[in-house]
């Protein structure tokens, strides 16, 4: 009896991770997923945040995809861990803090101890060559394969033809003929098998499914290893970058002001960490201070909170100042009007 | 955050367990019966409060 050989994939929630598991799932593999929590992913809890996009399905995609697969999902927290791939990247960072080349090593690198771990016999990636300008091309792939450890246990099926046979090609566990050789940066050949597969709904992320490609948000994380005086940061910092406006009036301080009810509720969930502003006379966001501040910067802070509520044209509104001890008081202050709040404050 | 704490707690109980999960994450009450459902266990109610969201489930067999 030929024996049953096992695959674990790495899930993002996209499309191409889905469609990658299926194809190996066809030859009768049993695959499992596996997904890590860096911290900077898109999935999660971020987009369940907010009340707008109300329309869209608020779940997590990576499980989602697992359903749909009729797999078992493995989530792995790598938060700490991941830290030294975003501080010190061998390979350096893409266009914005998206240290990419290095982090698939890394995820190839766990995925493959977990194979060792869990007695399964290969790796399955949604990479499809020249998709992605840092870590999906034709030059990088086998620098991941060679650097995970993982070397031909990593079987990429949507571009599996254009790269060298893997040891599951070899030995016939999958074949390779079943396999397919896309490239470039095209969906309409993912977009056809799905509908193939029969998969009439799917996650396509715009720019991956990582904050770190994200402009504005690097630029906060940027701002905020600056202002620490190195790079470091905690999960709630990073999931702090996520939500809410960011201005920064003064180096020592930043204030995060939510744009929305779900981000009000979300920060008040952090009003026993942070210095936090709720409008009180009239309706307007939750705000938190993150710095070492004084009284004055206190009221800069609220006046500047005051100018997104409903009392932005008012002579003044109370605001109220809650310690993280839980120690209130009022502050009547004076909204700011949009020429005292400088385009550089906004980060 | 919420799956991965339920996922790593229920990994050290025996089937049949009952699990209380309380958190702030609106997002839980969807992904945490996701969950479940791949994984082979049962969620036997799910509530919210203003700022609170229970799920609770049962361990089913590995």
């Amino acid at each position: 009896m030929t024996q049953q050989r096992k695959a674990v994939a790495l899930i993002s929630g996209g499309l191409d991770s889905l469609l990658a598991a299926k194809i190996v799932q066809e030859q009768g593999i049993h695959v499992a997923g596996i997904n890590f929590f860096t911290g900077f992913c898109v999935e999660g809890h971020t987009h369940a945040i907010r009340k707008r996009g109300q329309d869209k399905p608020k779940r997590n995609n990576a499980l989602w995809v697992a359903e749909q697969l009729g797999i078992k999902l493995h989530i792995i927290d790598i938060i700490d861990e991941y830290k030294q791939v975003v501080f010190n990247p061998r390979y350096g960072y893409g266009a914005n803090l998206n240290p990419c080349l290095d982090c698939k090593i890394f995820m190839v690198r766990e995925a493959h101890l977990w194979c060792q771990r869990n007695n399964f016999d290969f790796i399955i990636t949604g990479e499809v060559v020249g998709q992605r300008p840092m870590s999906q091309r034709k030059d990088t792939m086998p620098v991941i394969s060679r650097r995970s450890g993982a070397d031909d246990l990593l079987l990429r099926p949507l571009s599996a033809r254009n790269l060298p046979p893997t040891l599951p090609e070899r030995l016939g566990w999958v074949d390779r003929e079943k396999l397919l050789g896309l490239s470039g940066r095209s969906r309409k050949p993912q977009i056809a098998l799905a509908k193939r597969f029969g998969f009439e709904e799917y996650a396509q992320p715009a720019g991956g499914c990582c904050f770190l490609t994200d402009a504005q948000y690097s630029a906060k994380l940027a701002d905020l290893w600056q202002a620490r005086g190195s790079k470091q940061y905690e999960l709630d910092d990073i999931m702090l970058l996520k939500v809410g406006r960011h201005l920064r009036p003064k180096p020592n301080f930043k204030v995060i002001i939510a744009r929305e009810e779900g981000e009000s509720n979300f920060l008040r969930g952090y009003r026993k960490h942070y210095l936090s502003i709720d409008s009180l006379s009239c309706p307007g966001p939750v705000a938190l201070i993150d710095g070492n501040v004084n009284n004055q910067d206190i009221e800069l802070a609220a006046s500047l909170v005051a100018r997104y509520g409903k009392g932005r044209d008012a002579t003044e509104v109370e605001m109220e100042v809650r310690t993280p001890a839980g120690t209130g008081y009022l502050l009547t202050v004076r909204p700011l009007t949009p020429e005292e709040i400088p385009e550089q404050w906004l980060l | 955050m919420p799956v991965i704490r339920t996922q790593n707690i229920v990994a050290e109980l025996s089937a049949g367990t009952l699990v209380e999960v309380v958190c702030t994450d609106p997002g839980a009450l969807n992904d945490i019966p996701s969950w479940c459902r791949i994984n082979g266990h049962r969620v036997v109610e799910t509530r919210s409060s203003a700022d609170e969201y229970v799920v609770i489930l049962e361990v089913g067999e590995e």
